[in-house]
């Protein structure tokens, strides 16, 4: 656009004018619900604020305090553990199976895709609700299943057993978030250039050699698209932990947006919620940042 | 040209933004605008008492001539007995709009796991109901004493503080005085096991079938007698959330003698001796899990169907209510013992307000609680509704049932209503969450110890 | 040579093929668990041997489902006013499903016309401070939308918002990702296009309505339906705004089914099969739009 360097002051007056009246009703409900509440986030996380109070200004004492709470670092942790596995599973999985699929005749490819995308579709809650039958104590088949093959001795409590709940919930949120990447991938195997692929073949690559020179390095941007949006997911995981376990056994399933809610709705403490949302937003900001520098020089 | 459309669209759309400012400046006067002005005291509720229920086209001619009595309130129930039913509720406040039809009621119906989180949130968005039917745990202890109730001195008057029992009057008043709680009904909470399962186990001879007690010895040969039976699930100490805690807690207290909070009710004791020995014994027992993915519900249903030999959970209310689901016979227990003097814990359950600051929606639900619980021909309605006993005497409402004749002999082991202590919702989350460490292997000293001390903190903190 | 290496991976792409058709049939095996959970008898449901395939299909569930409650058919609360308009008395799940019909629609209707405008505006206007606009989208854009959740909560407590299906609608729509990505499709409306528009004397509002807005229709499609299934499943952001039963939207009802009857899973799945079900046929008839938006949401992002 060679002209617009040498825009005349009437016409970038015009240009404002009508760039803002078309961001305007956008503009509203994102200034209004998004930006407004993420001030009012940081801002009440210096405050002592509950229910019929007015608020207290305290000062960092809300982030103090939220270092030295044990139940919070649980928190932090099982959010970490839960990102860790899930992200890299669930690319890894998706890929893999993509990579199986992609090139199937007939309309086998999409009978799969739609399958693995069925619990996408579902519903957390839907979804929750089933495997919190499947994982009863006292009814559930996973029980039936290990028990009766003998492969449990007695019934397990899954999701009310500390030492299984959390790999519960990570079981479940892998089913309902391979769905997306599995579509992703798909496409793009699809896309990849294949006469890149023949020549490397006529050259005597293997198969191994094909896929991870070329395919992947063409895939790569579906990879780290798919990777920011597992992470967002992962860190938000909220639904199953609420319907499944409310963070129990012994605080075993606590992730920082469960906490957050416990703390507000259960204990009337909104600026400690308010801080321990800011502290995930810091958190979840940096990791975006890493990520879209990796992205950058790739 | 262009520019003027431009400027048409910009203006009304910073109108509309307006709008929605004008929205926020709003927010206290919005919901009564609809309304008349604050209505001139209703004096003639309790005229209208004696004379609605005779003529219906009377009554509302006197409200109308009143000026003040319409109003929209809402009124939201957890489930005691049918109070959570809404083919009962609606009948009840038919009753109600026969002799009122200016009063409108919307009802909500709660449940144990989330009610409070919804009031809760509720309250933080402005929109608390106007009524809500509860125990004094709630009423009194949380939403009462953080300021949020309106006081209803006006309609404890002399003749409902010298008709209503004194227990349930004391715990329906906050420490400084102030009656939150207008009580309906209360019962006794027990304990219930399958009579099927335990004569099959022979282990009815570890049970005083006459008094309904058992010592905790007997108890214990009584459940591993189940046990080796090949039942192997006799009973669960549930505790995924706070639904049915009264249950748990009585059954550790009882166990050894404990109790939950000194006399007085200002500090938690669960740290004592006795329960600690209570929790290590039910830690210890086989046939008894520590189960972090039931609440009380969820234990009551399964006891209902035959998955649990006992439940802990228990009262008249679940019976009735589970008729038709049961296939076997209920035996309604005391606690176990040591000393042979089970100590029950009361449920109290009756009408709070919360202060919307809305002087005539306060005023109708004065007199929808007025008309609910001391209405003469209303009053055994409402309580049977509950399937709960009246907190006075109204005679005996329940002539000929004999479930309820079966379940008065539980009054008799009535212990201290404790639930008025201060930092009551703190901890009973601390409860649930400290009988999960027990479940999952902590140490019981450490982990009641740091129960009493964060139930204690939350205690000193009111 | 070839030959091994062939038939070694054709080898591995068969085996590969079957387990991935296990899996497959694990991951629909959940599915299959509600529908036909919903048509079990109580009896059924609590046998702690699962049956596969009931011996006996009944309806008893829904009944239960259907004569729990009732609510209007509809009553809007027009926001910012008093009025309300009601409908005929229905089920309460039917009311319930009718509730997040309207959410996912309404908040797909917004957040298409709103980030339509707003994209094109920052793709293709160069007005004072649209890289700060632009940044603070991004930047937005990360951050998880439930850590705002107290805020919110107070803030359409103040707006009297509270409680009304619009609490849920607004913040979706307000959420940039759509503009963002209706951006990446403006960017691809050719200039000249626009030039030889205005030449012609359109308006700014006809240059976008006739030239960019057939050019990015595509882009808008895939934001639909992105918006759709996503507010769909808007558990948190429901569960935090909304609380009487006329107002549930069929997620929240489940969880409210859940905590009334927690084993009671015949009933629960009756609900959650109508929770999952019309979804899924709306999924399954759009399929190829589906997976069509999703990939070229990726693309564009």
């Amino acid at each position: 656009m060679p002209k617009s360097k040498s825009m005349s002051k009437a016409l970038v007056r015009r240009e404002t004018i009508t760039g803002y009246a078309f961001m305007l009703p956008s503009l509203i409900f994102f200034l209004g619900f998004v930006v407004y509440p993420m001030v009012q986030c940081v801002f009440t996380s210096f405050f002592d604020a509950t229910m019929n109070r007015e608020d207290i200004f305290i000062g960092l004492a809300n982030y103090v305090e939220l270092f030295q709470d044990s139940v919070f670092m649980g928190a932090l942790k099982n959010t970490v553990i839960i990102v860790v596995v899930s992200v890299p599973v669930t690319c890894i999985f998706s890929l893999w199976v993509s990579s199986v699929i992609y090139n199937l005749s007939g309309p086998a490819c999409s009978v799969f895709r739609c399958v693995f995308y069925l619990p996408v579709v579902t519903g957390s809650v839907a979804v929750a609700v089933v495997w919190k039958w499947m994982f009863n104590n006292y009814y559930g088949i996973f029980n039936y299943i290990g028990t009766s093959t003998g492969v449990l001795k007695m019934n397990v409590n899954w999701l009310g057993d500390a030492k299984y709940a959390l790999g519960c919930i990570i079981l479940i949120l892998l089913t309902t978030s391979v769905g997306q990447p599995i579509v992703l991938y798909v496409s793009a195997l699809n896309n990849v250039d294949q006469s890149l692929v023949e020549a490397a073949e006529v050259d005597g690559a293997t198969k191994f050699q094909c896929f991870w020179r070329i395919k992947w390095a063409q895939i790569m941007p579906t990879t780290l698209y798919i990777l920011v949006i597992t992470t967002i997911n992962s860190f938000q995981c909220f639904a199953l932990i609420q319907l499944l376990t409310s963070g129990g056994p012994n605080h075993s399933t606590d992730t920082i947006m469960y906490y957050i809610y416990y703390n507000a709705f259960k204990l009337y403490r909104y600026g400690y919620g308010n801080a321990m949302g800011v502290v995930l937003a810091i958190i979840i900001a940096v990791l975006s940042a890493v990520q879209f520098k990796m992205a950058q020089e790739k | 040209m262009k520019k003027r459309k431009v400027m048409a669209m910009l203006l009304s759309c910073i109108l509309a933004g307006s709008l929605v400012a004008c929205g926020g400046g709003n927010s206290g006067t919005d919901q009564t605008a609809g309304e008349s002005a604050p209505a001139p005291k209703t004096e003639t509720e309790e005229t209208n008492d004696d004379a609605g229920s005779e003529s219906e086209a009377e009554a509302p001619a006197a409200d109308s001539a009143d000026g003040g009595a319409a109003a929209d309130i809402t009124l939201w129930t957890y489930p005691i007995g049918n109070w959570g039913d809404s083919a009962t509720v609606d009948g009840l406040i038919a009753n109600f709009n026969a002799v009122y039809p200016d009063i409108n009621v919307t009802v909500e119906y709660l449940d144990y796991t989330n009610g409070d989180d919804q009031i809760n949130t509720a309250i933080e968005g402005n929109q608390a109901p106007d009524i809500v039917l509860e125990g004094p745990e709630r009423l009194v202890a949380n939403w009462g004493a953080k300021g949020l109730m309106v006081d209803l001195g006006d309609l404890w008057t002399d003749e409902a503080k010298s008709t209503i029992y004194e227990s349930v009057e004391s715990a329906c008043v906050s420490a400084d005085g102030v009656y939150y709680e207008y009580p309906l009904c209360m019962t006794a909470h027990t304990m219930a096991i399958n009579r099927d399962i335990f004569e099959k186990a022979g282990a009815m001879q570890y049970i005083d079938e006459e008094n309904r007690t058992w010592t905790t010895e007997n108890f214990q040969k009584a459940v591993q007698a189940v046990v080796d039976s090949g039942h192997a699930n006799v009973g669960a100490v549930y505790c995924s959330g706070q639904g049915g805690d009264q249950g748990t807690r009585a059954l550790v207290n009882n166990l050894y003698g404990g109790t939950f909070t000194n006399a007085e009710h200002t500090e938690y004791t669960a740290n004592s001796p006795e329960n600690i020995k209570a929790l290590e014994l039910l830690k210890s027992m086989n046939g008894i899990n520590f189960d972090a993915s039931i609440a009380g519900g969820d234990e009551i249903n399964m006891f209902c169907n035959g998955t649990f030999a006992m439940a802990f959970c228990w009262n008249i209310a679940q019976e009735k209510n589970n008729l038709e689901n049961i296939s076997f016979e209920v035996l309604p227990m005391a606690f176990p013992t040591d000393s042979g003097a089970p100590q029950l814990c009361g449920g109290i359950w009756g009408f709070g307000i919360f202060d919307n600051g809305d002087a005539a929606k306060i005023e109708a639900a004065k007199t929808f609680i007025d008309f609910m619980a001391n209405d003469e021909k209303q009053v055994a309605e409402s309580v049977k509704a509950s399937s709960y006993w009246p907190v006075k005497d109204i005679g005996n409402i329940y002539e000929g049932d004999e479930l309820m004749t079966e379940y008065s002999k539980f009054v008799e082991y009535m212990g201290d209503y404790y639930q008025v202590v201060g930092g009551w919702a703190e901890a009973r989350t601390a409860w649930w969450n400290m009988l999960q460490q027990v479940g999952s292997g902590a140490d019981v000293t450490t982990a009641v110890e740091e129960f009493v001390t964060t139930a204690n903190a939350a205690a000193a903190a009111q | 040579m070839k030959e091994k290496q062939f038939n070694r991976s054709s080898c591995y792409k068969i085996i590969s093929v079957i387990v991935i058709a296990v899996l497959a049939f694990l991951f629909a095996f959940p599915l299959y668990w509600i529908v036909i959970g919903s048509f079990k008898t109580s009896a059924a449901i609590n046998s702690t041997v699962p049956q596969w395939w009931p011996q006996e299909l009944v309806l008893d569930n829904y009944r239960k489902l259907f004569s729990r409650q009732t609510a209007a058919m509809w009553d809007f609360h027009i926001p910012f006013t008093q009025f309300t308009i009601a409908g005929p008395d229905v089920p309460a799940a039917i009311r319930w499903l009718f509730n997040t019909v309207f959410m996912a629609v309404m908040a797909m209707l917004f957040t298409c016309a709103t980030s339509a405008m707003a994209g094109y505006a920052l793709a293709k206007k160069r007005f004072v401070g649209r890289t700060i606009v632009f940044g603070l989208i991004v930047c937005a854009m990360a951050l998880p939308k439930q850590v705002i959740l107290i805020p919110l909560l107070r803030e359409m407590a103040s707006l009297n918002l509270y409680n009304t299906i619009w609490a849920v609608i607004f913040p979706i729509v307000g959420w940039p990702f759509g503009v963002f990505l209706m951006k990446q499709f403006s960017e691809g409306i050719p200039g000249e296009m626009m030039e030889a528009a205005r030449i012609d004397g359109a308006s700014e509002w006809k240059t976008f309505y006739l030239i960019a807005l057939p050019l990015i229709k595509p882009g808008i499609g895939a934001l639909a339906i992105f918006t759709f299934i996503n507010s769909w499943n808007d558990y948190f952001m429901q569960l935090i705004m909304l609380t009487s039963t006329k107002n549930l939207t069929i997620s929240l009802g489940i969880a409210k089914l859940q905590a009334e009857n927690a084993t009671d899973f015949g009933l629960i799945m009756a609900g959650a099969s109508l929770a999952a079900i019309p979804i899924i046929i709306v999924f399954l008839i759009f399929q190829k739009y589906f997976t069509k938006g999703i990939t070229m949401g990726a693309v564009k992002g």
